[in-house]
């Protein structure tokens, strides 16, 4: 389900009135934050297996995710806004993704990628170790299929969280 | 040491040896008590000298284990694989950890996740799991209520 049916984005939100010596905006200050949010969300490094690779990828001169407001990963969480669940979160990393996700300062986004964060994937039946999903642990905004998906489709899923955060549905 | 030869010399160390055949390596079957003296042996003999054991592995048949052991010898280039069946309500074995250090976390492992005993081992505690886990997770008859979800 997409965000935003219309898929008309303004560029930016609000009203300029260009007027001698410069100009009026007319806008609301909610939605220039959302906006101003959504351009500039800093990803964590957080990989626990191979969906890490696809992730870097798509950071990588390839795929870029710098041109969507993605280039600053951080190494640690208290500098970080979205976390990229890339990987299978095991009963024994689950402690350690909550404290992460807790260290983050507001607002924070998360997104499951792939799908053993969205549902413990192909260790969902006669595994003992891991998580069925992300979301028992921490609430998830965007979920990305695929096993790792590409990374047009983590790409998808950015720009999805960056529409979600402009209309408020974080 | 081409695989004759190195099936000579094993045969003077341990002459109740039997050989697999049709194996990537050469492969002997033994005796779990014999594993001691042998493993001393196949590290420090002359023209043996495996001093490197790369894989340790324990195969749950679910009437008994087997524990496998990968040794090459980074001198003469001979690579050799030793089995030992095991007792499957007693599974217990020597350590190999003082001859070869490396045995020390696979012995744990193996431990952890299957309930092999390494007597001799010096620190025989779990590795991946928590400390206070029961059970064996890799045994084939290994239920989880909790966590497992039985396909």
């Amino acid at each position: 389900m997409d965000v935003n049916p219309q898929k008309k984005e303004p560029p930016f939100p609000g009203e300029v009135h260009p007027t001698a010596g410069g100009g009026i905006l007319v806008t609301k200050l909610d939605e220039v934050i959302n906006w101003a949010r959504s351009n500039s969300l800093w990803p964590l490094v957080f990989g626990t297996s191979c969906c890490a690779i696809e992730m870097m990828s798509t950071a990588a001169a390839k795929y870029d995710w710098s041109r969507f407001g993605f280039e600053v990963a951080r190494a640690t969480p208290r500098q970080a806004d979205v976390i990229i669940i890339a990987g299978t979160i095991v009963n024994k990393m689950a402690p350690v993704l909550k404290r992460l996700y807790d260290q983050m300062p507001d607002p924070k986004y998360v997104i499951a990628m792939g799908a053993c964060a969205t549902s413990g994937g192909p260790f969902f039946y006669n595994t003992y170790s891991v998580v069925k999903g992300a979301d028992h642990v921490i609430p998830v905004d965007v979920y990305v299929a695929g096993c790792p998906p590409r990374p047009e489709a983590l790409l998808h899923a950015l720009i999805t969280l960056q529409e979600k955060i402009r209309h408020g549905k974080t | 040491m081409n695989r004759e030869e190195l099936k000579q010399s094993l045969l003077e160390i341990l002459p109740s040896a039997t050989f697999e055949e049709g194996t990537e390596w050469t492969t002997i079957a033994i005796d779990p008590a014999a594993w001691e003296d042998l493993a001393l042996e196949l590290r420090s003999a002359w023209g043996l000298e495996f001093d490197f054991l790369f894989c340790v592995t324990a195969v749950d048949w679910k009437t008994h284990f087997t524990m496998v052991y990968h040794l090459t010898s980074t001198i003469h280039r001979h690579t050799l694989v030793v089995k030992a069946k095991l007792d499957r309500q007693h599974p217990e074995i020597r350590t190999v950890s003082d001859i070869w250090r490396t045995a020390e976390f696979h012995e744990r492992e193996a431990y952890d996740l299957m309930g092999i005993v390494f007597t001799g081992h010096p620190d025989l505690r779990r590795l991946f799991m928590t400390d206070e886990w029961q059970g064996w997770p890799l045994r084939k008859d290994y239920e989880d209520p909790v966590n497992m979800i039985k396909l």
